[in-house]
């Protein structure tokens, strides 16, 4: 059991990050670890929750809903929550190491992976990372444009990610109207003049990396009919081979479901979203000016490899698509965090199993801890990220009972909050979140939406500030 | 789910052993890491075999002079190989009806990992679990 500078037992512990991984911790090491335990939990937004705030799709609510469970983690009477201060600006390494005797990393997947490819840095190209974050009101990617004034877009990747980037291009104005956007952002999506979205998948049906509801959403569409081409749409015989050693119904149902939306005829709405398959952009092609103009695809087909996965190839056979607007969808990937050993192949932090390994002798860094997409790369739903914060809850217990813990030689409890405001910090409690919480709902409901976001870190604080002041000046903080 | 999202949690490190070291070596190491396998590569740390606790039982079975077996006498040669970009399922499937236990993975010709058949199975399972953890929780709070 470990001791406090105070004197008192229990175990202090920093968690850097506010996501699914950090709460799903939190309550693993409130309900399991030492009596007294006590987990501060950092995020460098004014706001908890990470992409279940800023990466859900705005027209998914119900998946929301799991932040009520996290919030009763937050009831605990020994966790804390500082929003606002950032790992590494406001907070180093060494002022976790006087105070607490762990610290776990769980600030997920912050950037985009890069396809490589010539163009991809042209104006009008941009990755999804930014676009999701942008339409779900993130307060870095406000300044963000997008030139939504194209007619065709093309949107790189079949994942769930390319999956929510086109179905919030092609939403109807009623729809938008349901979500939780920034008014801002509704205005700009309205104004669209987008009328084909391009999906591009380098593999086939049976390999795309969306799920089945995600598929059947898009055939559903108000404003946008869903094109598949029937020759894309057909197995290859390895795929056949393939699905029927799996025997995984799921994968058969999808590749049922595309081939049944390749053989509908289109009802003629406003919009045309091409779900392409067996195609690699290898090129973004200027448009003289520039800004991407248009994408160089290869043709592809499918191979097996040694291992049995089966991968794209290129055929030699290429074909070229107009579009003045490209969102990579090709996956996120970790950025390191000041003094914390980073792996740059896998773009995660050091790690075995959750614990943090020196970079020198890959031996474990005593007190350091690490969960979610920054421990295992960016892949799995929100509640894959419970077993994994598990696993490294019970590295941190192990570690603890065995007393391998940092040495803190002052208790966070007596010098946070204090400290970080003498650094001219306004951190940002769960009470206040709560505050702001309320008032995005209130002014959702003022507009029959479920919320509308605050989209900027001023606009938060502000309607804290303006707490007492009632609810017109909350509002207009909101702006 | 990729490969690599197998391999990021697990630590850079991967165990390889030179074909003329002596059998004995090679069992002090499976001993002294805790694992079921080597990875045997060449001089420019390419890898040409594997050689397994399997490997072992059934060679020293067999042998006269087990004292003086090399890892390259006892080793399996050539090697299957994975790439980082493979479908977990597809390799966990291969691994399964070829009845491998271990498979280097190597990225323009480098060993970059090994994943193990328990590596595979717990990460489908983590995939499930974590499907099913999110379906609950929206049902429970609906
Ligand atoms: C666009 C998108 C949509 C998704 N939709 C769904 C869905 O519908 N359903 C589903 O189940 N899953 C969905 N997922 C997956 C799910 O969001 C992830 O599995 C999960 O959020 C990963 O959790 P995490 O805690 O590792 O990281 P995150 O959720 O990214 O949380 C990391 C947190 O760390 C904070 N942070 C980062 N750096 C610092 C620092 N230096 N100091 C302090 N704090 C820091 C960030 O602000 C953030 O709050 C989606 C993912 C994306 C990208
Ligand atoms: N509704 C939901 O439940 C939901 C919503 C959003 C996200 N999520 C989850 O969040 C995680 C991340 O999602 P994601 O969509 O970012 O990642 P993902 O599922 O890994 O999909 C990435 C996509 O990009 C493709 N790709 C990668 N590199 C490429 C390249 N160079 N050129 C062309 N295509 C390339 C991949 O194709 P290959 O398969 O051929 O590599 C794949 O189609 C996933 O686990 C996802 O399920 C869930």
């Amino acid at each position: 059991m470990s001791g406090r500078a105070d004197g008192s037992q229990g175990l202090d512990v920093a968690i850097i990050g506010a996501g699914p991984a950090a709460f799903y911790a939190a309550e693993a090491l409130l309900r399991d670890g030492p009596p007294g335990t006590r987990v501060d939990m950092y995020d460098r937004l004014p706001t908890p929750f990470g992409l279940v705030r800023h990466g859900v799709a705005p027209d998914h609510q119900k998946i929301k809903t799991v932040t009520r469970s996290f919030a009763r983690v937050a009831e605990n009477p020994g966790f804390r929550f500082f929003g606002n201060v950032e790992f590494g600006r406001d907070l180093t390494l060494d002022d976790i190491r006087r105070h607490y005797h762990q610290v776990l990393f769980a600030t997920g997947a912050q950037t985009d992976r890069r396809m490589n490819i010539p163009g991809e840095d042209l104006r009008g190209s941009h990755p999804a990372t930014a676009f999701v974050a942008w339409y779900n009101g993130h307060p870095d990617f406000q300044a963000c444009e997008f030139d939504l004034s194209q007619e065709r877009v093309a949107v790189v990747g079949v994942g769930n990610v390319a999956i929510d980037v086109a179905r919030i291009l092609c939403l109807s104005r009623e729809e938008m109207e349901q979500t939780d956007m920034p008014r801002r952002v509704i205005d700009a999506l309205s104004a669209s003049r987008v009328r084909e979205v391009h999906l591009l998948g380098r593999r086939g049906p049976a390999q795309a990396a969306f799920t089945n509801p995600e598929l059947k959403e898009l055939a559903h569409l108000a404003d946008a009919d869903l094109i598949i081409r029937r020759d894309e749409a057909e197995l290859d015989e390895l795929s056949r081979a393939e699905l029927e050693a799996r025997g995984d119904h799921l994968a058969c149902r999808k590749v049922e479901m595309i081939a049944e939306f390749a053989a509908r005829p289109a009802e003629g709405k406003r919009r045309k979203l091409f779900l392409r398959f067996l195609v690699s952009p290898v090129e973004l092609v200027d448009n003289g000016g520039g800004a991407v103009g248009a994408l160089r695809l290869a043709r592809n087909r499918l191979v097996a490899n040694e291992s049995g996965a089966l991968t794209a190839e290129a055929m030699g056979e290429f074909e070229t698509i107009e579009a003045g607007l490209v969102f990579r969808s090709v996956g996120y990937r970790g950025v390191p965090l000041q003094d914390v050993p980073f792996h740059e192949r896998w773009g995660v932090i050091l790690n075995r199993l959750g614990r943090v390994l020196d970079s020198e002798t890959n031996e474990p860094a005593t007190g350091m801890y690490t969960a979610g997409w920054i421990k295992r790369g960016p892949s799995g739903v929100i509640g894959t990220n419970k077993p994994d914060a598990v696993e490294t809850v019970a590295a941190m217990l192990e570690d603890a009972a065995a007393g391998h813990t940092l040495a803190p030689v002052s208790c966070p409890q007596r010098d946070f909050p204090a400290l970080l405001r003498t650094q001219g910090c306004r951190c940002v409690t769960f009470d206040e979140w709560r505050l702001i919480d309320a008032a995005e709902q209130a002014l959702g409901a003022s507009e029959g939406r479920p919320r509308a976001k605050l989209a900027s870190v001023a606009e938060m604080l502000a309607c804290l500030d303006a707490e007492g002041e009632g609810p017109s000046r909350l509002a207009s903080a909101a702006g | 789910m990729k490969l690599e999202s197998v391999l990021a949690a697990k630590g850079p490190q991967v165990f390889t052993t030179p074909a003329s070291a002596s059998i004995g070596t090679a069992i002090a190491a499976l001993a002294r890491n805790n694992i079921g396998a080597l990875i045997v590569v060449d001089e420019a740390g390419i890898p040409f075999g594997i050689l397994s606790e399997r490997d072992i039982i059934r060679h020293f079975a067999a042998a006269d002079d087990p004292e003086k077996a090399t890892v390259g006498d006892w080793m399996a040669s050539p090697v299957m190989v994975a790439s980082p970009a493979d479908d977990a399922e597809a390799v966990l499937r291969t691994m399964t009806s070829r009845r491998f236990r271990h498979m280097p993975v190597v990225e323009s010709g480098r060993l970059v990992g090994m994943v193990t058949i328990g590596d595979l199975v717990k990460a489908q399972l983590n995939e499930y679990r974590g499907a099913v953890e999110t379906l609950e929780t929206q049902l429970m709070d609906a």
